[in-house]
């Protein structure tokens, strides 16, 4: 059991990036993507756990009680939010490309075929 | 390359990948047996010299506040991606914007009573960041987001006073630019870059961690600001125009 947290956040990943291959939306791609990425916030918080560990916030509770490592979660927070205006910048980008192509399936648009 | 062959590639590869990431965290610390200094060592000095009890808010402001910045100018310039794309591709007007939408009366009352309350608690988050659980970050969504409640219950013209580009954009570059400034302060006085300023204050008050509450101001202004203009973007871009294409 020890292991679980880790083994969700690769199935995560793995499951995002599946999303992303076999998408037929770009808007379905862009939130695959947001999975993929939020893998790394169950990896960065389970890498950073103390057995019996709490918030690592003092107020009210004795200095030098154990608590969970505060650099992951700071990590963590801030890229959930940078992570939503990059998903907005990469939306606007489908809009764009709507209005261009008439569509957002990825296999239709002669620029995206690999 | 066909949707196949792609699929097949991605198969193997997917594979090949999962079973290395699985072989390399079989040698990685339990779950739990944690054992970098780093979260040991700011645990136990933070509260002793920034006088916050909110380590992780310390964290992200002050003892990576450098990275921090760095954070924040990728939403900034993410965020004035989404401005460049998507900012008066369709002419408006206020006539446009009124559509009007068929919520129930119970719905207005409630957003009503809602509106004040989310903006508030989002205030309470930011300006206790660095006390309480919380902080600039979270606070700006939930402020943003208690404004945007505006316009799923009453019309995009009771949502304008927060979608008003003159007053966002300022706004906007003030919080990106004030985290600058304040690192540029430390500078000044002889310290170097963001050095934490105004010595640390009372444990466990509003006047704790010095220059901490500065910059957790800063961030919470770009941040209610910064997704203020993206939803006001979307909405007159896109939602709307939807909205009153079905009507």
């Amino acid at each position: 059991m020890s292991y679980l947290p880790y083994a969700v956040a690769v199935w995560i990943f793995l499951v995002g990036l599946c999303g992303v291959v076999t998408s037929r939306n770009l808007i379905h791609l862009a939130l695959c993507l947001t999975v993929t990425q939020s893998s790394t916030y169950l990896m960065l918080l389970a890498v950073g756990y103390v057995n019996g560990g709490g918030a690592p916030i003092f107020k009210g509770v004795k200095l030098g009680t154990t608590a969970v490592d505060p650099v992951v979660q700071a990590l963590s927070l801030t890229d959930i939010v940078v992570s939503v205006t990059v998903l907005a910048l990469i939306l606007a980008l489908t809009l764009d490309v709507h209005e261009d192509a008439g569509t957002v399936d990825p296999d239709q648009i002669a620029e995206m075929q690999g | 390359m066909t949707r196949r062959t792609r699929i097949v590639i991605f198969a193997a590869a997917g594979l090949g990948l999962g079973a290395l990431l699985g072989w390399s965290l079989a040698g990685i610390p339990h779950f739990g047996d944690y054992r970098g200094p780093y979260g040991y060592i700011l645990n136990r000095i933070v509260v002793p010299e920034r006088h916050t009890t909110n380590v992780v808010g310390a964290t992200v402001f002050d003892v990576r506040g450098f990275d921090t910045m760095g954070e924040e100018f990728i939403l900034f310039a993410a965020v004035m991606g989404v401005v460049l794309l998507l900012r008066g591709t369709s002419p408006r007007s206020e006539a446009d914007e009124a559509v009007e939408w068929v919520g129930s009366d119970a719905l207005r009352v409630v957003a009503t009573l809602t509106v004040g309350a989310a903006v508030l608690v989002g205030l309470w988050l930011v300006a206790f960041g660095y006390v309480t659980p919380g902080g600039g970050f979270q606070g700006g969504v939930a402020v943003a987001s208690g404004a945007a409640l505006l316009y799923f219950a009453f019309t995009m013209r009771s949502f304008r006073p927060f979608a008003d580009e003159q007053l966002m954009d300022p706004l906007e570059a003030t919080g990106a630019g004030a985290f600058v400034v304040v690192g540029l302060a430390a500078l000044v006085s002889g310290m170097h870059f963001l050095h934490n300023l105004f010595g640390p204050g009372t444990t466990g008050t509003l006047r704790s961690g010095g220059s901490i509450a500065l910059v957790n101001w800063a961030v919470g202004l770009e941040v209610a600001a910064a997704l203020l203009t993206l939803y006001s973007l979307f909405l007159r871009e896109y939602v709307v125009p939807l909205a009153r294409s079905r009507t």
